[in-house]
């Protein structure tokens, strides 16, 4: 954001990658990767690649967070060392802690935390290749290793974000419409009720502009259910047949 | 007045927020709830839907206690109060010295490791899980024991119903046809002894199928000619 770029954006209508102004990139979710998590994802979101992994319920630790009425939720989003063109320095950062805290209060309302009183569920995120929205991805990526944990969720939860480049509306900003363009929206919903989970903006927009984006936003977020629901029913689909004999 | 619909068909495949059904006069029940006039799946699972009761079985999750649960623990430690005891839960379970046994335990005269040491496996009872989510157990009373000799394995709680099949069927086939001791703990840990190694592994080995393919059709069968090829 804020960066000048000599590229033109949008040529004719399209955009740098061939996309249309509310298209979003090829989504791939795979579920159950992980053998020793509860609960896992990979998912692929045109470059952007995300591995999540789910734990728990557990015991509390440190025992200091455990919460006598409901269960204590740990988000813990990272970016691999060679996720970007330049080595990201491991460890937690400034951005990282954010990011964590942002995803933690998208999954919190969805999840039913009651019902799992004085444990932990922790999620871990882990960004193997970053190419803008993964904050986002990461969101799509920890609804479906909750829902392979088997935990008990009031809904799924699915994110996406729009943008502002040369003064058009877009969806799924990519790397550079990111870094050049002039505003980035991402927004988190539960797509039964369309409630807003998140939302978060960076640089400026009008208020019809924000609308625009929203609306575009939560119909892309209810395609993108479609996928997650897919994914988990492509790993447990043929439990059909159970018990029939 | 809104319709009365049901959208999903028995033993269908849900994911949380999936709407199962519309109306007042469905009833959510098991891994369900309604909000408003609709039935909503909280968890992932299977739909069974018996009359107007709308129920989710669920596929995947860790085993949660509840009171009344037969489960197999290993004893990890002791304390005064008795023994403390891993059951596969988020939770500590305890076992008191006046639940370890029907006998009277003098422990002024012998030292708490002459009845239970760390490693030893129990089959238990949940006698309560209280609000502090403290988790009690017994073994007083047939058939809960101390368990020796034989294996203790670990399957998926939520594949111990396959395990056991309906009214027992699969666990009375699989005692049978190995002549094995097997005692199942609904926290997803299996026992079984027999004093013949191999039969004991044949055991294993059905048990890890029942496990692995618990979706298939054709189950019984397959668990059949496994247990016959092994008799030879």
């Amino acid at each position: 954001m804020g960066m000048k770029s000599d590229k033109k954006l949008i040529v004719k209508g399209k955009r740098l990658d061939g996309r249309k102004a509310d298209e979003m990139r090829p989504i791939k979710i795979t579920a159950g990767v992980l053998k020793n998590a509860d609960g896992s994802c990979e998912l692929q979101f045109g470059e952007t690649k995300i591995v999540a992994a789910v734990y728990g319920p557990k015991k509390v630790l440190p025992r200091r967070y455990e919460e006598a009425n409901r269960a204590f939720l740990k988000v813990n989003y990272f970016m691999a060392a060679f996720s970007t063109s330049d080595r990201c320095r491991p460890g937690p950062n400034r951005r990282s802690t954010e990011i964590s805290t942002v995803i933690k209060s998208a999954l919190a309302p969805a999840i039913f935390l009651e019902k799992y009183p004085q444990t932990e569920i922790t999620v871990h995120l882990a960004v193997t290749n970053a190419n803008a929205g993964t904050r986002t991805s990461a969101i799509n990526a920890a609804t479906v290793a909750l829902i392979d944990a088997g935990i008990e969720m009031r809904d799924m939860v699915t994110s996406i974000a729009a943008g502002k480049v040369e003064d058009q509306v877009i969806l799924d900003l990519a790397q550079d419409e990111d870094n050049f363009g002039q505003a980035d929206l991402p927004i988190a919903i539960m797509p039964r009720t369309d409630e807003i989970v998140l939302t978060q903006m960076d640089g400026d927009m009008t208020a019809a502009e924000v609308k625009q984006s929203y609306d575009m936003c939560i119909k892309a977020c209810h395609e993108i259910a479609k996928i997650q629901r897919a994914a988990i029913v492509k790993k447990y689909g043929n439990e059909g047949g159970k018990e029939n004999e | 007045m809104t319709t009365e619909k049901i959208h999903v068909k028995d033993r269908e495949i849900v994911i949380p927020g999936d709407v199962l059904a519309e109306g007042m006069s469905y009833i959510p029940s098991g891994h369900a709830m309604r909000d408003d006039e609709k039935v909503i799946a909280t968890s992932l699972g299977l739909t069974s839907i018996k009359g107007h009761v709308v129920k989710v079985i669920p596929l995947a999750g860790r085993y949660i206690p509840r009171r009344g649960d037969a489960v197999i623990g290993k004893i990890t430690g002791s304390a005064k109060f008795g023994w403390t005891v891993n059951i596969r839960c988020p939770f500590d379970a305890d076992l008191p010295i006046a639940e370890a046994s029907n006998s009277y335990l003098d422990t002024r005269r012998y030292p708490m490791s002459k009845f239970y040491v760390s490693g030893d496996f129990v089959f238990a009872n949940v006698l309560d899980v209280s609000e502090k989510k403290y988790v009690r157990l017994s073994v007083k009373d047939r058939p809960y024991r101390k368990l020796h000799e034989g294996i203790v394995i670990e399957v998926s709680p939520t594949k111990i119903p396959r395990i056991i099949g309906k009214q027992g069927s699969m666990i009375k086939m699989l005692k049978e046809g190995s002549g094995c001791d097997i005692l199942v703990g609904q926290n997803g840990l299996v026992w079984i002894k027999n004093e013949n190694p191999e039969k004991q592994m044949l055991m294993v080995n059905a048990i890890k199928k029942i496990e692995s393919e618990s979706h298939k059709s054709g189950l019984t069968e397959k668990i059949q000619t496994l247990l016959k090829g092994g008799k030879k």
